[in-house]
């Protein structure tokens, strides 16, 4: 009968806490907080012309997107066009801020980015310049393009040759600044993804000589060293997903272990590189596709200018 | 024997320097530090928009003048207004000090709406509304708006970000220690208006 009750309790306890697992991950799966219900939902970020309107027809989607691509790979700026049905309930700057606060368009470290966002419904326009373009393209010079070479055009329903004009004197307003010319793509990709290998060669660093002393004070040498190399080689195959790199990590683990435990380098820090090392010499594999990406850099802090037809 | 003692020395000292390590970072003396930096930029960035404004405001003043039967009542307030925003001193202990924090802000905000009604009020004028060099002083004054907004809305994340630190535990302690208020944040100055419900009337014109 105890017996009973206590595989009821045990059975209860277990389905609680079930419950309470599915409960949290339904929590952790519910989308973006609630206040943001409301607004318009920011569009994913897949080319330099973004049309959820269907104003152009593909050819003439196809020729402003190549028109962006050239300019990018030529000057390096990133340049958007996003064509959404209506920006409400929000103003136009405070939709066109908000996703630019998301892309972050532009270069990184350099954050060249323009978002130029159209409403078709509102009829408004805006043009967002990030921080790094302002100078190129102050809020006059924006406003100066949205009457010259939107506003006309599209007043006759003439949508991509507006945003075509309107391109053609952004493009000419950042040819004229001096910026930085485009690097290899290649090579920003792996500079971007430097930074998890300072982090794990300084973790190695303190951890190596650390855990290689724990290790063997609690299993013994050959063991304790034969421990801090598998766990120095398991980190770096994570790190790194590559197997060699791992087993490399592994081997210098081990033997700088088995260095430390015979004391013979007192206290130890000062030649902690060796896991370290595994993981500091390989850049990072990646996959470099063709898509468009945000270079992550923009920062948009309010420049532009709107207009209306 | 000896020389696994003097390893265990050496362990033990090691456990020391980075439990002390660990302790700095665990109560969040560096967390402090970088958000406290964070704000002070977020807030000289907003000083500066501010400033931005302010200097638009002679330009613009100086061109509704030439408009011979400009209301004048509410060109007045408009420098007044600047007058009044640009006379208060902000020093960083301007933001540790929710008086003078607020008293700043009352300022500043009485500046916008006078801007604001000047536009409106420059409706009335065609001769106004046509010229180019005012057209270009309402997109300036318009793009400066909206940068003070972006600049608030930073200051206001990057306040939310130290407060919550200096309030949770156990930052809160070290924030006791080294004595690290709450930061003063923006709010609306017009709260009870705008939870008003507008009231239309069409008869009135």
């Amino acid at each position: 009968m105890l017996m009973r009750d206590f595989n009821a309790l045990v059975s209860d306890v277990l389905r609680g806490m079930v419950a309470l697992a599915l409960g949290m991950a339904l929590l952790a799966a519910l989308p973006a907080p609630a206040w943001s219900q409301d607004l318009q939902a920011i569009p994913a970020l897949t080319a330099h012309v973004i049309d959820q309107t269907d104003t152009l027809n593909a050819a003439q989607r196809q020729a402003l997107e190549s028109k962006l691509t050239v300019f990018e790979q030529k000057r390096g700026a990133q340049i958007v066009v996003l064509i959404v049905a209506s920006t409400l309930p929000e103003d136009i700057a405070a939709f066109a801020q908000r996703v630019g606060d998301h892309w972050k368009i532009g270069r990184k470290n350099i954050g060249d980015g323009l978002l130029l966002v159209v409403a078709k419904n509102d009829r408004k326009v805006r043009i967002e310049t990030t921080k790094a373009l302002e100078g190129a393209l102050p809020d006059l010079a924006a406003r100066q393009i949205i009457d010259s070479a939107i506003t006309p055009r599209f007043r006759q329903g003439d949508y991509a040759g507006g945003l075509d004009a309107a391109a053609e004197q952004i493009m000419a307003r950042i040819s004229g600044e001096n910026l930085p010319a485009p690097e290899d793509r290649g090579q920003t990709r792996k500079s971007g993804s430097g930074l998890n290998w300072t982090d794990l060669a300084v973790f190695l660093f303190f951890a190596v000589p650390i855990g290689g002393r724990l290790l063997s004070g609690m299993l013994g040498r050959k063991l304790g060293a034969a421990a801090t190399g598998g766990a120095v080689g398991v980190l770096a195959w994570l790190f790194t997903s590559s197997v060699l790199i791992g087993g490399v990590a592994a081997v210098a683990g081990l033997l700088f272990a088995l260095v430390t435990s015979l004391g013979s380098l007192g206290r130890g820090g000062s030649s902690g590189w060796g896991g370290g090392l595994g993981g500091g010499t390989y850049g990072g594999g990646g996959g470099g596709g063709g898509g468009f990406s945000s270079g992550g850099g923009g920062d948009f802090g309010g420049g532009g200018a709107s207009g209306d037809w | 024997m000896k020389t696994r003692f003097l390893s265990l020395a050496g362990l033990t000292q090691l456990l020391i320097a980075l439990g002390m390590g660990l302790l700095l970072t665990g109560c969040g003396y560096n967390d402090f530090q970088r958000l406290d930096e964070q704000t002070k930029s977020a807030w000289s960035e907003v000083l500066n928009q501010y400033q931005r404004r302010a200097d638009l405001v002679p330009n613009i003043v100086a061109t509704v003048k030439g408009e011979a039967a400009f209301e004048q009542d509410t060109l007045t307030k408009v420098i007044e207004a600047r007058a009044k925003a640009t006379s208060i001193q902000v020093t960083p202990e301007t933001l540790n000090d929710p008086a003078a924090f607020s008293k700043f802000q009352a300022a500043q905000g009485e500046l916008g709406s006078a801007l604001s009604r000047l536009m409106v009020v420059s409706e009335r004028y065609p001769d106004l509304k046509a010229n180019q060099g005012f057209r270009d002083l309402r997109v300036q004054l318009e793009g400066t708006e909206n940068r003070i907004t972006v600049a608030r809305n930073r200051y206001i994340q990057t306040v939310q970000a130290y407060n919550v630190l200096t309030r949770s535990f156990p930052n809160n302690l070290t924030a006791m220690i080294f004595s690290y208020q709450v930061k003063p944040n923006f709010t609306v100055a017009n709260e009870a208006q705008i939870s008003a419900p507008p009231t239309v009337d069409f008869n009135k014109k």
